[in-house]
């Protein structure tokens, strides 16, 4: 605790890289399936959209979004997953390193375990799920009829950076319940893949309940549905505050907050007081 | 000064055990068991112990990563647990059945990483990885990939890897296990080059006793949680009540002879296998034998350490 915050994510950051790099140049020893993996990922995730596409052949209107406004949503939540996945999303690994006990090679090291552990088998082809969210988002947006004001200008980078905390956030979250119950990593691929999907879809078709949970609850609402809300100039199907809309960085900062509280407290855990 | 002190160190586990389709049955399991020991800088310690003795969960304690339940614990002047990333930085470890190079790359990337993790100024890098190298005969197999390297070219990879950033202390679990008769002798060699020449203080566990008998001055054997013995390689055939044996060859075959102070425990032929505590000189029984019967030949055998250790384990689980 003696270090200042700032140095130690800097330094938490800085491990990150260096272990990234490391696994980068591993996965580099096999060049060709490199090529080919960054194909098919590219590929099945375009699957997805494609299914929104077809969905659209038969109606012109969902929940009242139309395709380019569905699009948005999509690639927004898509791309914020494919990057939180990207950078972190090796955390899930937690609870077979609990078992086979390869955590404690990471715990002798001065770097943070949990640098290390986001870090592990990083690889550039994973950049294929937020590729092509970009390429949707571009249709989109050159489709939609936007007015542009400043504020959302601005709204649209900011949620995609905030989208993507938030995501990470809930991948470390969800992998810290692994050092108390083992194999739980479908619980939290059920709020990260799961939650993405929902994010997909307008918040007009789903029950008030669930959209209040997500705002309220597991905050996937500020990933894309509030700030996309002010974008696209539609009304909050909940009637909330339109401060709401712009409260992505606080809601970012909460998850980050609250999910590096609970790795501490699993680590503490791991490591044997307080539990 | 004291580079390693325990005082009191008890650390328990939890264990959940199903008794009953939906009950479960908690139990305390006693790990380490009010352990005390003190290692100055500079010694080479044999950590040794059965299975489940306690041996890898008070190594654990000592890097920090597990936190004591009880008792004070202190690695060059720091608590491992509060403060193990600093501790980190001061202390080597190497598990002898899981490597920390990186597999798919070759072998100077791992110290690469190590100089950069551990924050190691160039100079200090390149005078100590160009020591390992020389001295653990790495200089062909840097630009190897670990993947392809042999059991003992990657434990001693291994070894360099966790010295290149000069700790106080170095931990060994089980360093010469699966090797060949070379390759140990290396990682031997290496070893005791280190703890004399470098001063660094070594605390190693291991099932070969000759690790021990090579490398280590000292020897605490460690059961149930408890340290059992802590002393010279010596004293252990004492407190053991180790035997040395007297074979004699007699000049014709006889039934078992009377010695006192000893006791046959073997006749072939003319042959007579006599035992005797460890401790006590041979002399007297030779010449005992001497006086009383014609001898052709004799030799005095040394009892085998793992004979004695066994009989350690024995007595405590009786005990």
């Amino acid at each position: 605790m003696a270090e200042p915050l700032l140095a130690r994510t800097g330094w938490a950051v800085r491990s990150w890289w260096l272990c990234a790099r490391m696994w980068m140049r591993s996965m580099m020893a096999y060049r060709a399936s490199f090529a080919l993996n960054l194909l098919a990922s590219l590929v099945t995730h375009s699957l997805d959209f494609v299914v929104l596409v077809l969905m659209f052949r038969h109606t012109d209107q969902l929940g009242g979004w139309r395709l380019p406004e569905i699009a948005f949503l999509y690639a927004t939540a898509t791309f914020a997953l494919g990057v939180a996945n990207m950078l972190v999303g090796s955390v899930d690994g937690l609870g077979v390193r609990i078992v086979n006990g390869s955590l404690d090679t990471m715990l002798i090291r001065p770097a943070p375990a949990l640098a290390q552990l986001c870090a592990e088998r990083f690889s550039l082809r994973r950049i294929g799920r937020p590729l092509q969210a970009l390429a949707v988002l571009a249709w989109s947006l050159a489709t939609l009829d936007v007015h542009w004001t400043w504020d959302r200008v601005l709204l649209v980078p900011a949620l995609l950076v905030c989208g993507s905390v938030i995501f990470g956030a809930i991948y470390v979250g969800g992998a810290t319940v692994q050092f108390w119950w083992g194999e739980s990593k479908e619980i939290q691929n059920s709020f990260t893949y799961g939650g993405a999907t929902l994010l997909h879809y307008p918040p007009t078709i789903f029950a008030k309940e669930l959209v209040a949970g997500v705002v309220f609850g597991v905050p996937l609402a500020f990933v894309n549905w509030l700030p996309a809300l002010h974008v696209l100039g539609r009304p909050d199907p909940l009637g909330l505050p339109t401060a709401f809309q712009f409260a992505s960085p606080l809601a970012a900062a909460l998850c980050v907050a609250a999910a590096g509280l609970a790795w501490r407290a699993g680590l503490r855990a791991y490591r044997g007081t307080g539990s | 000064m004291a580079l390693i002190e325990l005082e009191d160190v008890r650390r328990t586990f939890t264990v959940r055990a199903r008794t009953g389709r939906f009950s479960r049955e908690k139990r305390e399991v006693r790990a380490v068991d009010g352990l005390s020991f003190t290692v100055e800088a500079g010694e080479c310690v044999g950590y040794i112990g059965p299975n489940g003795a306690g041996k890898s969960t008070t190594v654990k304690m000592l890097t920090g990563i597990l936190v004591p339940s009880g008792g004070r614990l202190r690695v060059a002047g720091v608590d491992p647990a509060r403060e193990r990333v600093a501790l980190a930085r001061r202390i080597g470890v190497v598990f002898g059945q899981r490597t920390t190079l990186w597999w798919d790359l070759p072998l100077r990337d791992s110290f690469e990483l190590a100089r950069r993790i551990y924050r190691i100024p160039d100079r200090r890098y390149r005078e100590n990885l160009g020591r390992c190298v020389e001295l653990l005969d790495l200089e062909g197999l840097l630009d190897t990939p670990v993947r392809q390297l042999s059991l003992g070219q990657r434990m001693r990879g291994d070894l360099a890897a966790a010295l290149l950033h000069d700790p106080q202390v170095l931990y060994l679990d089980e360093p010469t296990i699966g090797l060949d008769v070379v390759s140990k002798g290396k990682v031997r060699e290496f070893l005791r080059e280190v703890n004399q020449d470098r001063g660094t203080t070594v605390l190693l566990t291991t099932h070969d006793l000759t690790d021990i008998e090579q490398l280590c001055g000292r020897v605490m054997v460690i059961d149930h949680g408890r340290v059992v013995y802590d002393g010279g390689l010596d004293g252990l055939h004492a407190t053991g009540r180790s035997e040395r044996t007297l074979v004699v060859d007699l000049a014709e075959a006889r039934p078992a002879i009377e010695v006192a102070g000893a006791r046959v425990v073997k006749v072939e032929g003319p042959r007579q296998w006599l035992a005797f505590p460890a401790q006590q000189s041979a002399a007297p029984i030779v010449a005992a034998v001497a006086a009383r019967y014609p001898l052709v030949d004799l030799s005095v055998r040394e009892p085998a350490i793992e004979d004695v250790i066994a009989r350690m384990y024995a007595e405590v689980a009786i005990g």
